[in-house]
């Protein structure tokens, strides 16, 4: 387990680094927490001539949290997100789902943006994005575009990253109901294993107890996360009881499309799925009911 | 032979420098290089949690981590731990205690997991421990008598804080 020879550099800047990306010819891959791409190049199936390291990048890092979004740096650790005070208060599904993403030596290296690039489809924050519908913005070296995830992930592991572009930062809108809730389950062999189906849910309800937003999201029942809009907007104005979830359910299995893999069938993971988006709802009704109270 | 690089970093409060190539890992550097062999190679490729050293403080995985990546920064060894004239820390002593091993290969990181986990928690339940401890595998134990070991690690430091004799 050995990785063959490459060069490596160091830049400090954004525009360096899609420079270097530019003029490498597409031999050169960047190195943000390494947890994914470590693997990869000590088995070989990753062998790039140049490793561009941005965990030196100032630009890259960081938590900026406005009124209607948040935005966090491409190579900010999962570990800091995670431990962030203003996360937890601005965007706690984010965080709950980061405590099933490896374990804290991984997360204490592996970045959110590099999560993201490898779009792996058991993986949680690629799901988040998706779920709450969050942008990415790219760097070129001399351009930037900003793109909906569901653009940015094409389908397992390919996103719409050009050879030369670098994910600066992706940013998540905010909800301003009062009251808020969310939850995320997932069925791994064990925690901090990957997901053979994940489910996120964040919902705001008013007074009456009725739903007046609500967005969920599967992991690992396609080919990448998967927003359920129809489902949302099925239960709109709804209590969100077993009876309005039932109706909402009614189509679901046409909607995803899970493989079978070394993880799981495809049929255990259609059983699974509406049963995790059951228990993800009903939790995340009453994180609800708990803020407001 | 591919380009060298320097890398100079803090290991075990100690100043070590050395040229390498830019795909030798951190485990690999501290085992080859710095003849550090307490921190083991157990997958290299970042599941089994074994190689696992403090880097500015935080656990993570040296089998991970190229040298190059590193350099400048401040890395803990399972070396580290025990007191500088060789005898163990109280951590390492409850390991023993409990018998919290049986190969010991994978000591090094649990050890280090451990560490992390007590320098931030002094009371710890078994859930944060076994949260601590989840990314490193042990093939012998069943984890039981190691998450006693670190209980019992933090039991003693406490007491020991408290000015209480253990």
């Amino acid at each position: 387990m050995k990785s063959a020879a490459f060069e490596y550099a160091r830049p400090d800047s954004i525009a360096q680094v899609c420079r270097m990306l530019a003029e490498s010819d597409g031999e050169a891959q960047i190195l943000a927490g390494g947890q994914s791409l470590m693997p990869l190049l000590a088995a070989r199936l990753a062998r790039p001539s140049l490793l561009i390291d941005i965990n030196h990048v100032a630009e890259l890092q960081g938590i900026a949290i406005a009124t209607d979004w948040m935005t966090i740096g491409g190579c900010t650790r999962q570990r800091t997100v995670e431990r962030a005070p203003e996360v937890q208060a601005a965007c706690p599904l984010l965080v709950k789902a980061l405590a099933h993403v490896g374990h804290i030596q991984t997360r204490n290296r592996g970045t959110v943006g590099g999560s993201l690039c490898q779009a792996d489809p058991a993986a949680e924050i690629p799901l988040i994005a998706t779920t709450l519908s969050a942008e990415v913005t790219l760097a070129a070296p001399d351009s930037e575009r900003t793109l909906p995830i569901g653009e940015f992930i094409q389908s397992a592991m390919e996103t719409a990253l050009a050879p030369d572009e670098c994910l600066k930062s992706v940013r998540f809108p905010l909800w301003d109901e009062p009251r808020l809730g969310s939850a995320f389950h997932e069925v791994a062999m064990r925690h901090g294993d990957f997901a053979m189906v994940a489910a996120a849910v964040q919902v705001a309800m008013d007074e009456f107890g009725r739903c007046r937003r609500i967005a969920l999201g599967l992991g690992n029942v396609g080919p990448k996360p998967q927003r359920l809009d129809r489902m949302a907007a099925a239960l709109w104005d709804t209590t969100l009881d077993d009876a309005a979830i039932d109706a909402a359910m009614v189509g679901l299995s046409d909607e995803i499309d899970p493989q079978s893999d070394t993880l799981a069938t495809a049929a255990y993971r259609r059983r699974v799925a509406p049963r995790l988006l059951r228990r993800a709802i009903k939790d995340a009704v009453a994180d609800a009911q708990r803020t407001a109270a | 032979m591919s380009e060298l690089y320097p890398v100079a970093l803090t290991v075990n409060g100690q100043a070590r420098q050395a040229e390498v190539e830019a795909r030798v890992t951190l485990l690999d550097f501290l085992r080859d290089e710095l003849g550090l062999t307490g921190t083991h190679a157990g997958c290299e490729h970042g599941v089994c949690g074994c190689c696992s050293v403090m880097l500015d403080g935080q656990p993570a995985r040296a089998c991970l981590l190229l040298a190059v990546q590193v350099a400048g920064q401040a890395v803990t060894t399972v070396e580290g731990l025990g007191d500088p004239d060789g005898g163990l820390s109280v951590l390492q002593d409850a390991f023993w205690e409990a018998h919290g091993l049986q190969c010991g290969y994978c000591t090094p990181g649990m050890l280090i997991a451990a560490q992390a986990l007590l320098s931030e928690n002094t009371d710890p339940d078994d859930e944060a421990i076994r949260d601590a401890i989840g990314g490193n595998l042990c093939r012998c134990t069943g984890y039981g008598q190691i998450v006693e070991a670190i209980r019992l690690a933090a039991a003693r430091l406490r007491q020991a804080q408290d000015g209480v004799p253990s």
